[in-house]
């Protein structure tokens, strides 16, 4: 899949739809197996990605295996902490994630590899940790009063149920 | 589908997907899938300092639960083709609908 070029045309649509109201002439389409979730993950297998998932982690790590609902192993992984302007690893191993835990993946440029933009320092875990754990009360806390607030004035919430961060 | 064939058309196009988690994202449309999600080649991120974790990543494949808008490029959209496709789909679906009972 990973050899077919933009310039191999997909199959024409099939001709003469007889009770179809007639359309626009075809488009000329891209081949169909470009465009599937294995194709698009299948490109992405043994690289090294940073996985963003739904409650805010970031896990750096080699993508060894996936499948159609988006449940990804990751081998060699490492929990990245960023907190003010610190930043710290965690190692964590191997890691089987649910797919719709998921928010994004992201290739690492290896001519980039662990760059972290400039005000980001590396701390000492046991540093960052704390300082996560803290940040992360303390925006409970705020959520917990403004999801309050909102649901007096009859609000319910943007996320109720499923915190994105 | 029509989302989905719209969006294959968007192929290789700049466009600028917001997430849930407001993060905005520009990149190239390489590909996308029929949960629409998507994947993007060159990427930057707006408020990149915000987001220091997508800064040594190059592409990214977004899933399509997670993305709130995606902002296209007004010139790569033929208004009226998706119109009529919209009503071509809707009468399928109307003439299907009508078979099944």
């Amino acid at each position: 899949m990973e050899n077919l070029s933009l310039h191999d045309a997909g199959p024409q649509p099939p001709g003469g739809g007889q009770q179809m109201p007639p359309g626009p002439p075809p488009v000329p389409q891209l081949p169909p197996q470009m465009f599937t979730t294995a194709a698009q993950l299948l490109d992405l297998t043994d690289k090294k990605l940073m996985v963003s998932l739904r409650d805010g982690r970031k896990l750096i790590g080699v993508l060894r295996s996936w499948d159609q609902f988006g449940n990804l192993v990751l081998q060699d992984t490492v929990e990245r902490l960023f907190v003010q302007n610190l930043y710290a690893d965690i190692d964590r191993g191997l890691f089987l994630v649910r797919g719709e835990n998921v928010l994004l993946l992201g290739e690492i440029d290896l001519d980039k590899d662990d760059y972290v933009p400039a005000p980001f320092e590396l701390g000492s875990v046991e540093k960052v940790f704390a300082l996560k754990k803290a940040e992360e009360q303390d925006r409970k806390k705020t959520d917990k009063r403004r999801h309050r607030k909102l649901a007096e004035l009859g609000f319910e919430g943007e996320h109720q149920g499923e915190a994105i961060l | 589908m029509l989302f989905f064939s719209f969006f294959k058309t968007l192929v290789n196009h700049e466009v600028t997907v917001e997430l849930k988690n407001d993060i905005s994202i520009r990149g190239t449309l390489k590909s996308v899938d029929q949960y629409l999600n998507i994947k993007l080649d060159d990427i930057s991120v707006v408020d990149e300092l915000k987001y220091p974790h997508l800064s040594s990543v190059k592409n990214v494949f977004i899933r399509g639960s997670v993305v709130r808008y995606v902002h296209l490029p007004a010139a790569a959209v033929d208004t009226p083709l998706l119109e009529d496709a919209t009503r071509r789909e809707a009468s399928q679906t109307a003439a299907k609908a009508k078979q099944g009972t």
